[in-house]
Formats: structure tokens, C-alpha cells, sequence
């Protein structure tokens, strides 16, 4: 590999780290009384916190009208896992950089995919918790119905139109996987040439 | 004789207006033009935003109503200086402290002027300032909140009409008594007028915080003081006051002091007036006056007196006020962008004098001076005048300006606003207001710099311009279009009260900045609860103090048991919702007292004593949610010396 790719490989292992500024994860909630922008959570790596201020808080208050458990973010474990699995994964793809070598790199690729995929399997546990899992004394239950967000795209629950989609620490830390994806790619072909 | 002459050309005058109205029949408006066309021009759609605030006095409402121009939709009633059940304005303990005076509590006033705080001589959107008329006082309104935080009584003053007008940069807000008295008040025959005077106040604004302080009252000669305006520009150190009645009638003023042919605008130099405080000539005296702060970490109002006030006496200084003559009672005391002209509102003049303040120093240098009253000097009126606006109408009162070199005057008794221009003083425009219009308004119209677009008429009469709704009409506000060369009527739309001056900026200037909630957090109140785990009820002797909370869609506690006849109980009931325009109400049976209405984040407290042993419910009356209807609770009253013990959310 030469040098241009290995820098290529190491900065797209790099941007991952930006995952520990940048949210994860959105869920925006507009009903007739919640003009945009609404309501939003926004998952971190490390932290759940409300698009604004007191949303979180907001959400929760309104989610006893239905039974749902408060969404506390101190009660989720994976807020303290997902930090040391990003910081390791980077750190390893830094290393795998550094030496060049074209097939940890792949392999790097694919621990990244196994994580999101793990990553994505375990929000949807969380969402289908919180959707099911309700208070049998609730205020308003609707026989047959769930309140679980959507794990991608939109869906309409009871007032609220619920959108869940990727947020920019997601995109930044794909583009990430992308480039180490390129300095793989670009290492095969000048193999071949020579 | 002359008297009679007087009256009788006063009736025949009022007589022609009267025939005016009547052959005036309602849709005949000359002004309006294309109705289509007019109606586009005031439209704003659903959902949309208006480009202006438009702040109204509610006159003997007590309140200030806040429209949206150019729709004239209400927004908001902001309660100001008279009680308001409905938001519990000197009901709940917290704002009872607001209306308290040297008289005790005061339940209502009169309030005629609103004018926003000011910086470089453009409005900037922090605080509109408002007069009490009736019991001399100043009020601050915070325009992120749209909440009175300040009363302010002016000693030494009755009638507080000339008020609350300030200087460029908000150094000071005034407030010149429209009735004189004697000073120190005390008891005089009606008749020895001689021992009446005025008082000018002049109060200090706190840059950051908005607080007022009295800084020194000038006292003047026992004429009438009517309405101020402040210097622009080159007369920046100025102020001006109108003043009528310089015949000092005691009784029947209508006649006895319509006698002088001229009377005065007064030009206060209250930079001068600063530097004789500064250099000790003020002298301290003794007084009584309320001083009210709305406190936002306790969210409670305190009341203290004051007891002395810095008084210059007019009489024994020079150099810092001069009477300029002025046909005819005048009212409005108007000044140019450019700070050069004063116009002046002889109610009963045949033209609109303008005078000139460059030739005001000029004639001050020279001495050139026709007399003077108790030390004052009265200037020469053709030594100050820049030009008399010749046949204008009947009655002006008051004058805006659009910025374009055009100036706009009120005409009451003719009922019209008459467009003259600043150039050469001649009338180019009239457009007929429906009726009797008392205050005239453009956006910015009394700033250095007017947004212009638009002018407002306050009209006194309706007779038949709207739906009859018995004897008690409403009083009107007409929306006019200034953007071309002729006024033309687009709105026009009932008020509250009574409107008297208003005033009006860009949106934007307000809008972003406005609060949504009141953060928990910050709350302060001795009486607050951060959360349900800290609601509770307590007793000391026979008060009880119930802690409480709300939120969707519930009190805590919810029902209480163990409250006597005899008590008093105090609900300190705190919104614990931080989401924006989710209030709660709370209210319970037969209070002889008003409801609460609690902001998120916010803690108030009403009282209750209740009279009769029994089940005694309380809901809230602010429809919050969709279980409003079960946010209810009950407290069990027993008879007085009762033993059951104070027991809740059981």
C-alpha cells in the first residue's frame, strides 16, 4: 500500500471518533400540536438527549398518557459500552493503517459492519421495549396497537407522526468506512498494475 | 360677552361636525378606493405572521392590548394597572404588591400612553413604558415576556398625563402633572391658586435591568402639563411639554381657561437640569411614593415607599426651562426625525404652529424674551416659529411623522387626518376617520427614524360603524396605507377600552426573543416545588400552605383533608411543565378571589377561606390537555376547632 492510501485508511478510521460529538441517531416527533420542529431525541454514542431543551422530559410526559416506560438514559448499559467499542475500532483501524496491510483492513471493514449491525439489532430491542412493554393501568390503551418507533423511516402513532432516521455522527462515521473501503480498493488495483 | 361669543361658535362648531356625522352614512368611505385592493393590503393569511406589533393604550381599560399590524388582529391583553381576574393580576400574592400606592391598594387606573424604551433614538424592542393618569404612575413591561415588571407612583403629581416620554436613549422617562396642587399637598382653599404648582418628573432607566428611579422633579408654574416629546438630534438635551389652562382657572376650565389666546410649550433642558442635581442645587424633600418590582428569581412582586424625592425649583434657577407660546390650549407635543421642528396640537387653533428649535437658541441667546412667569422666560412666538400650517381642519391634536419629509395631524373635531409637509408647511393630503380621532400612530413616528408604511387613527366615536351593541360602543382603530402619495383606509377594527396613544415596530425586533417557559431550575420562590416528591401541606396556626403542583394532567396533592373553617389556606401551586404554552389554571369553589393561570415553570399563590365545613372541590380552568376534565381534586373543610389531622393525596 502505498502512501497516499495508508493516510486514506487512517483518516477514514479516524472519523468514527466524531461519533463522540455528533448524534448518532434522531427521532423527531410532529403532532397538530407539535408544529415543526416538534419533538426530537438524539442518540449518541455515549448519551440520549432532547432535540431542545426539555424535550426529553416532554416526550416522557407524554408518553404516560400511553404507558410507556420514562426513557431514562442512565437505565441504558450500551450508553456506557458503545464509547470503548468506537474508540477501540478506531484505535485498531489507526494501527491497521499504519502497517498497511490490505486484508486487516477488509477485515476491519467488516468488524465495522458487525458492530452496526449489532448496534442496529439492539436499538430495535430498545424500540420494541418501549413500544410493547406498557402500563396496564394506561391512560389510553387502543386494543392490537403498539407505540414503536420505527427503526428507519416513518410511521404514524395515534396524534404523532414518528421519523427515526440516521443522524451526522452515523454519516460521518460511514464516510469513514467508505474511505478505509477506497485505500482498500485503490491498493487492489495498483497491485495489479505491477 | 366674550364668553358667550366663545360658547356660541364652540356650539355651532360642534353642531357642523354632528351634521358631518350624520350625512356620513357608513360604506360611503371616498378614501378607500378598490376594496379588493384594500382588503389584499391588510390581509394576512392564516398561519402567517404580521410585520408589526402594534401596542395599544387601553385608556380607562388600565391595560395595554398588543395587535398585529396590518391584520389589527388582538393578540394580548397585557394587565397593567388595573386588576385582572383572569391571570390573577393583583389577586395572587405574588403581583397584589404591583398596584399598591401611597393610598393603599389601587385596583384600577387610566392608562393613555405607551412608548418604547429607546437607544440612539430608535425604539429597541427591550420595554414599552406606560402613564397611569388618574394615580401618578410610570410602569415598565418587559417585551420578552410581555409582563409588567415596574410601578413607579410619581409624587407631587395628579393627573400624570404628559408621560411616559423619553429621551433618545431612554435616560430618562417623564412624567409632567396634568392637574397642579399645592406642594407639599395640604389643605388650601380650591380658589388660592396661587399656591398650586407642577411638578415635571424626570426618572431614571437603569440600562440593563430597566429599573426606574426618580431622579428630580422640576417644579413650575401651576399650569396644566399635557403631553411631552423628547429632543432629537441637535436637541437632544431637550424636552418639551405642552401645558394649557396658563389662566390658572380653578372651575369651569372648559370656558376659564380657553381665554388666553396663547398658552405654552415649555422646553425643559434636562441636561442642565442634571448638572444642578450633580452640583448639590437640588433640593431633598420629603414625599411618599410606592416603588413596586416584580422580582423574576422569586417571581414575586415587593412594594416599598419611598420618602424623599430631589426637587429644582424653577423659580429660583435659570437656564433650564423656557415657555414657548402657543396658540390656543395646546395638546400634542410632537417632534420632526430630524429634532428640528416642534409642532404643536392647539386643540382650539385655526392653524398648526411649527416651531423651530435652532431659532428656540437663537432667541435664547439673544435674550429675546416678551416676559416672565415665576422666573421663566417666555419667548417671542415669531422669534420661534418656522411656519403655521395654514387651514388645516378643526381641533388638531397630535402629529406623527412618515420619514419622507411628511407629517400627519390628528383633526378632532373635523375627524380627519390631514398629510402636510415639513418642506413649506402645506397641507397635501385629508382623509376623513370615523370619528372623533384622538391619537394618530405611524411605526416609529415619534423615532429619528419612522418605518413609516402605514398610520393608525384611535377613534373616540363609532356611532353607527359597526353592529349597534346598545348604549356602550366600541371605540376604533382604522388602518390606513401612507405607501403612495394619498392615505388610503384599508382596516379598520374595534379596540379595548379606550385608545389613546400607541406605538409599533418590526416584528423582528420582538419576536425571536420572546420566553417560552420559565425555567424550573431558576425559579426562586419561597414557596415552589421542584418536583411531586416535594408537594405537601402544611399548617402554622391557622394558616394553611399547600405546596402544590400541576401538570398533565393532574394536581398534587390532589385532595386534602384536615382544613378548618377559620383558616386561611394559601395554594402555592407550581407548573411543572417546561414545554412551551402549556398552562394550568386552578380555581376553587366560591374563592372570593380570583383563578390562577400558572406559566410553565412558574409558582403562584392564591388564598382561599373558605366558610362552610363540607367537600370543597378545585379543577384547573385552563384547558391543557386531553384529560383537563380529571385534573380535579377535593379538599374536606371541617367545622372550626375540628381535630382531624391534615392528611393529602390519600
Amino acid at each position: 500500500m502505498n502512501r497516499f492510501s495508508r493516510l486514506l485508511a487512517i483518516l477514514g478510521a479516524l472519523l468514527p471518533l466524531s461519533l463522540f460529538v455528533l448524534p448518532m441517531w434522531r427521532i423527531d416527533l410532529l403532532a397538530p400540536q407539535y408544529p415543526p420542529p416538534g419533538l426530537g431525541i438524539r442518540i449518541h454514542i455515549d448519551r440520549v438527549e432532547g432535540a431542545a431543551q426539555n424535550d426529553l422530559e416532554n416526550i416522557n410526559n407524554l408518553n404516560h398518557y400511553i404507558g410507556m416506560k420514562r426513557i431514562e438514559p442512565d437505565s441504558i448499559p450500551e450508553l456506557d459500552i458503545m464509547p470503548w467499542v468506537v474508540g477501540i475500532l478506531s484505535a485498531l483501524g489507526v494501527v491497521v493503517g499504519l502497517l498497511g496491510r490490505r486484508r486487516l483492513l477488509m477485515v476491519w471493514i467488516g468488524l465495522m459492519a458487525i458492530a452496526g449491525g449489532i448496534g442496529l439489532y439492539d436499538f430495535y430491542q430498545w424500540e420494541y421495549d418501549y413500544g410493547h412493554n406498557l402500563d396496564p393501568h394506561a391512560i389510553i390503551k387502543i386494543e392490537g396497537m403498539d407505540y414503536q418507533p420505527p427503526l428507519i423511516g416513518t410511521k404514524v402513532l395515534l396524534n404523532f407522526t414518528a421519523t427515526s432516521l440516521p443522524d451526522t455522527g452515523f454519516y460521518v462515521m460511514s464516510l469513514g468506512v467508505v474511505l478505509v473501503a477506497v485505500s482498500v480498493g485503490m491498493s487492489r488495483s495498483r497491485k495489479v498494475s505491477s | 360677552m366674550k364668553n358667550r361669543l366663545l360658547s356660541t361658535m364652540a356650539t355651532l362648531m360642534f353642531a357642523t361636525v354632528s351634521l358631518v356625522i350624520i350625512g356620513c352614512s357608513s360604506g360611503d368611505d371616498s378614501s378607500i378606493g378598490d376594496t379588493g385592493d384594500a382588503a389584499s393590503r391588510a390581509y394576512v393569511a392564516p398561519g402567517k405572521y404580521d410585520e408589526f406589533y402594534n401596542f395599544v393604550s387601553g385608556g380607562f381599560s388600565g391595560q395595554l392590548a398588543v395587535y398585529g399590524l396590518p391584520s389589527g388582529r388582538l393578540f394580548r391583553v397585557i394587565p397593567v394597572f388595573s386588576v385582572d381576574p383572569e391571570k390573577a393580576w393583583g389577586y395572587s400574592e405574588e403581583t397584589k404588591p404591583m398596584l399598591m400606592t401611597s393610598h393603599g391598594f389601587v385596583p384600577w387606573d387610566d392608562f393613555h400612553h405607551p412608548e418604547l424604551s429607546m437607544t440612539d433614538g430608535v425604539p429597541d424592542g427591550k420595554w414599552i413604558f406606560g402613564n397611569a393618569n388618574n394615580t401618578p404612575r410610570v410602569a415598565r413591561i418587559d417585551l420578552a415576556e410581555f409582563r409588567t415588571k415596574e410601578i413607579l407612583e410619581i409624587p407631587n403629581s395628579s393627573g400624570n398625563h404628559s408621560s411616559p416620554f423619553t429621551t433618545e436613549n431612554s435616560e430618562y422617562v417623564v412624567a409632567g402633572t396634568r392637574f397642579s396642587i399645592p406642594i407639599p399637598n395640604e389643605d388650601v382653599p380650591i380658589a388660592d391658586r396661587e399656591k398650586f404648582r407642577g411638578a415635571l418628573s424626570f426618572i431614571k432607566v437603569d440600562k440593563t435591568t430597566g429599573h426606574m428611579e426618580l431622579a428630580f422633579q422640576l417644579l413650575v408654574p401651576g399650569f396644566d402639563y399635557d403631553l411631552a416629546h423628547a429632543g432629537k438630534g441637535p436637541s437632544h438635551d431637550w424636552m418639551f411639554f405642552s401645558c394649557y389652562n396658563s389662566e390658572k382657572a380653578a372651575s369651569m376650565q372648559e370656558i376659564n381657561a380657553s381665554q388666553n389666546d396663547k398658552d405654552f410649550i415649555a422646553a425643559v433642558n434636562w441636561k442642565k437640569c442634571e448638572e444642578y442635581v450633580a452640583q448639590g442645587r437640588a433640593k431633598e424633600m420629603a414625599a411618599t411614593y410606592a416603588h413596586n418590582i416584580f422580582d423574576d428569581a422569586t417571581q414575586t412582586a415587593r412594594h416599598t415607599m419611598k420618602t424623599s424625592v430631589k426637587v429644582l425649583d424653577a423659580s429660583e434657577l435659570s437656564d433650564i426651562i423656557y415657555y414657548m407660546p402657543t396658540p390656543k390650549s395646546p395638546h400634542g407635543c410632537d417632534i420632526d426625525p430630524s429634532g428640528e421642528f416642534i409642532v404643536g396640537g392647539g386643540k382650539l387653533a385655526t392653524v398648526i404652529p411649527v416651531m423651530s428649535y435652532s431659532k428656540m437658541i437663537k432667541a435664547i441667546e439673544a435674550k429675546k424674551f416678551d416676559k416672565m412667569i415665576d422666573n421663566i422666560p417666555v419667548l417671542n412666538y415669531k422669534e420661534c416659529l418656522a411656519g403655521e400650517v395654514q387651514k388645516p381642519g378643526l381641533g388638531p391634536l397630535h402629529t406623527e411623522f412618515d420619514g419622507n419629509g411628511y407629517a400627519y395631524t390628528s383633526m378632532f373635531v373635523s375627524s380627519e387626518i390631514v398629510k402636510w409637509s415639513l418642506k413649506d408647511f402645506s397641507v397635501v393630503d385629508r382623509v376623513p376617520t370615523y370619528y372623533s380621532i384622538g391619537h394618530l400612530m405611524i411605526p416609529g413616528g415619534d423615532s429619528k427614524k419612522p418605518y413609516g408604511k402605514y398610520v393608525v387613527a384611535y377613534n373616540k366615536i363609532t356611532k353607527d360603524r359597526y353592529l349597534p351593541t346598545g348604549p356602550e360602543l366600541t371605540q376604533s382603530a382604522q388602518l390606513f396605507d401612507i405607501s403612495g402619495d394619498k392615505m388610503k383606509l384599508i382596516l379598520d377594527f374595534p379596540t379595548i377600552g379606550e385608545p389613546h396613544y400607541a406605538q409599533a415596530v418590526p416584528a423582528t425586533l420582538i419576536k425571536d426573543k420572546s420566553k417560552k417557559i420559565y425555567p424550573l431550575a431558576e425559579n426562586k420562590h419561597p414557596y415552589m416545588v421542584k418536583s411531586e416528591k416535594e408537594t405537601r401541606v402544611e399548617r402554622k396556626g391557622n394558616e394553611v400552605h399547600v405546596y402544590g403542583s400541576a401538570i398533565r394532567s393532574h394536581f398534587k396533592p390532589d385532595n386534602i383533608e384536615g382544613v378548618r373553617v377559620g383558616d386561611k389556606v394559601f395554594f402555592h401551586v407550581t407548573n411543572l411543565e417546561q414545554d412551551w404554552d402549556v398552562p394550568h389554571g386552578f380555581s376553587i369553589i366560591g374563592n372570593n378571589n380570583s383563578e390562577l393561570l400558572i406559566m410553565p415553570g412558574e409558582t403562584l399563590t392564591v388564598t382561599w377561606e373558605p366558610k362552610r365545613a363540607g367537600i370543597h372541590p378545585f379543577y384547573c380552568s385552563d384547558f391543557c390537555s386531553a384529560l383537563h376534565q380529571e385534573m380535579t381534586g377535593y379538599v374536606r373543610v371541617s367545622p372550626a376547632g375540628s381535630n382531624v389531622p391534615l392528611s393529602w393525596n390519600k
